[in-house]
């Protein structure tokens, strides 16, 4: 709970700046309307005024100033418009008994999530999986690493269309899959990095202790390498589950997707409504901070338990 | 001397042992042509400056180094063998306790690794415990014990499962001088109830004479030993004989081995 009072700041001050920014961005579409509704406007006509800085735009037509504030379709949205848009797709649905309609941002919501989960789930594994393999073998080590790391230069938004068809053309029905080996493909990348790390952290004695016992490799693994490598593991994961979403969400924008945030955004960005495009993303983040804290409370109980001291 | 003369009561025993390392500066000379015997119930002290190799020696007795040239036995069996029929227990600089298990678990692990049943864990634990004077602290995390608290439960670890040989590397070392005192008093102690025969790397004088029935003085470049001192001290060792003439006889022959040693640089 000390933590909400930074959080809030922070949070106020981008709400704050946010807020101001809206006028120069919705200066000219402001003054596009009311010089249609008859105002006089410095200077006349839309083609001139795209040569005027938006600044001076404000400074010369002190009084419309306002009118970007309230526009149907702005550039910039106010916060308070977005906050009404986002009520409006979950909240007032929720009231309605309409959670699971096709336009309530809870339903698109679970379907990233889902995708999300299984990407996770999917990315940790591997990671894990490969850090192991590459803990114990040089030729793992020399060959996956590299790999891995080049395997994250590639843009994913180039990655995310081919994946579909290649799931497509195996007979994959539906966008779930895909979805989850893009969002896999992003996740499992900190988890194996942070894995090799974790499970090379035993100390030289540490190891050498275990030798004078002639404890066999599996004990070592279970009794050594693995616990020591629980504090490296939640850190990837807080990590990996925000790659996560980010990877379902980009998975849903290039494809085709109808269901998910990122259909959301991309439908947004299509018929020209910027309040959709950015209650979906309210929606992201909220989901984002809801899933890190999660695993923050996992992380927390686990390594009390474990005797860790944080 | 004969070879079946010494096997009786030898419990370690170095013959011409060398190990040489290679590094990108040639070969580093770590031991050259180490002999000695440690017979049963010894306390062996190894004392030397930093490079002459007295932790690689009890690293070779713990078969965690390959020597490269020579022979050890150890319980008359190669130091693989005795390593295998987990015949020593062994202390490191640091405690190095899992962090994520108590003291009880700590000292639990080997036992754990060799397949010991959980009652005669528990047992064994409380046992070794009350050795080290830490009755009551089974249930506490490493990080809630002091340093020497630390290296205690990590001695206890090493005597949990009944080995003959205990092997110390500098286990005092980083702890400071009061509590050092203590815990040699408490070894002293420990060593007579329990009769094992213990090889200790140190590299305080006063530390190893007080503590030694045999004192191995070793000197740098190559790793060599340059005196084996059989203590006059009697068994029964009050902190204050550290001020009698024979305790500062020997302190004093220590010292001039270790400077004779020195003589190169």
């Amino acid at each position: 709970m000390k933590n909400l009072f930074p959080i809030l700041t922070v949070l106020a001050a981008i709400v704050g700046i946010w807020w101001l920014a809206v006028a120069p961005m919705n200066i000219r579409p402001a003054l596009d309307i009311v010089e249609r509704g008859g105002a006089v406007v410095m200077p006349e006509g839309s083609v001139v005024r795209r040569d005027v800085n938006v600044f001076k735009l404000m400074l010369d037509n002190q009084t419309h100033v306002a009118v970007g504030y309230d526009l149907k379709r702005p550039r910039l949205p106010t916060p308070k418009q977005v906050g009404e848009e986002f009520w409006k797709t979950t909240g007032a649905m929720v009231a309605k008994g309409r959670a699971w309609s096709k336009r309530s941002l809870i339903f698109h919501a679970w379907v990233t999530l889902q995708s999300t989960l299984w990407g996770f789930f999917l990315g940790t594994t591997v990671g894990i999986v490969g850090a192991v393999a590459i803990v114990y073998s040089r030729v793992m080590d020399r060959s996956v690493m590299p790999w891995a790391i080049i395997s994250q230069t590639v843009p994913i938004v180039a990655l995310a269309p081919m994946i579909i068809v290649v799931s497509n053309q195996v007979g994959i029905e539906g966008r779930g899959v895909p979805k989850a080996i893009i969002s896999a493909y992003l996740c499992f990348f900190p988890v194996l990095v942070s894995m090799v790390k974790g499970l090379r952290s035993p100390s030289e004695q540490q190891l050498d202790l275990l030798k004078t016992y002639s404890a066999s490799g599996v004990q070592s693994f279970l009794k050594l390498r693995l616990p020591a490598s629980v504090p490296y593991l939640f850190t990837a994961l807080k990590i990996g589950i925000a790659a996560a979403l980010v990877g379902t969400i980009v998975g849903e924008l290039p494809t085709g997707a109808i269901s998910g945030l990122g259909a959301r955004i991309l439908i947004g960005d299509q018929f020209g409504t910027p309040l959709a495009i950015w209650s979906a993303l309210i929606c992201a983040a909220i989901l984002a901070g809801i899933l890190v804290t999660a695993i923050d409370i996992m992380q927390r109980v686990t390594l009390r338990k474990m005797g860790f001291v944080s | 001397m004969n070879d079946e003369n010494m096997t009786n009561n030898t419990v370690i025993s170095a013959k011409n042992l060398s190990l040489t390392f290679q590094t990108n500066d040639g070969p580093v000379h770590a031991l050259k042509d180490i002999n000695l015997e440690i017979n049963k119930g010894d306390f062996v002290s190894f004392i030397g400056p930093s490079g002459c190799g007295k932790t690689t020696f009890l690293r070779c007795m713990a078969d965690l180094e390959q020597p490269t040239a020579g022979e050890i036995t150890v319980n008359g069996v190669s130091a693989r063998e005795a390593r295998e029929a987990r015949a020593y227990g062994y202390v490191f600089q640091h405690a190095g306790l899992y962090p994520w298990r108590t003291i009880g678990g700590n000292i639990r692990l080997p036992l754990e690794i060799m397949g010991m049943d959980r009652a005669a864990q528990d047992a064994a634990v409380k046992d070794v415990l009350d050795l080290v004077h830490l009755e009551g602290f089974e249930n506490k995390f490493p990080w809630q014990l002091s340093g020497g608290m630390q290296q205690r439960a990590s001695i206890a670890r090493a005597l949990a499962f009944h080995a003959d040989i205990l092997l110390m590397d500098e286990p005092f070392g980083a702890l400071d001088e009061i509590v050092r005192d203590h815990l040699n008093e408490q070894l002293l102690d420990l060593w007579a109830r329990t009769n094992k025969t213990i090889g200790f790397v140190t590299h305080s004088i006063p530390e190893a004479v007080y503590l030694s029935t045999k004192i191995v003085v070793m000197s740098p470049r190559p790793g060599r030993i340059t005196d084996v001192i059989e203590s006059p001290l009697p068994k029964e060792r009050p902190l204050d004989i550290r001020d009698s003439p024979e305790f500062i006889e020997i302190a004093h022959r220590v010292r001039d081995g270790l400077r004779a040693g020195h003589g190169d640089d």
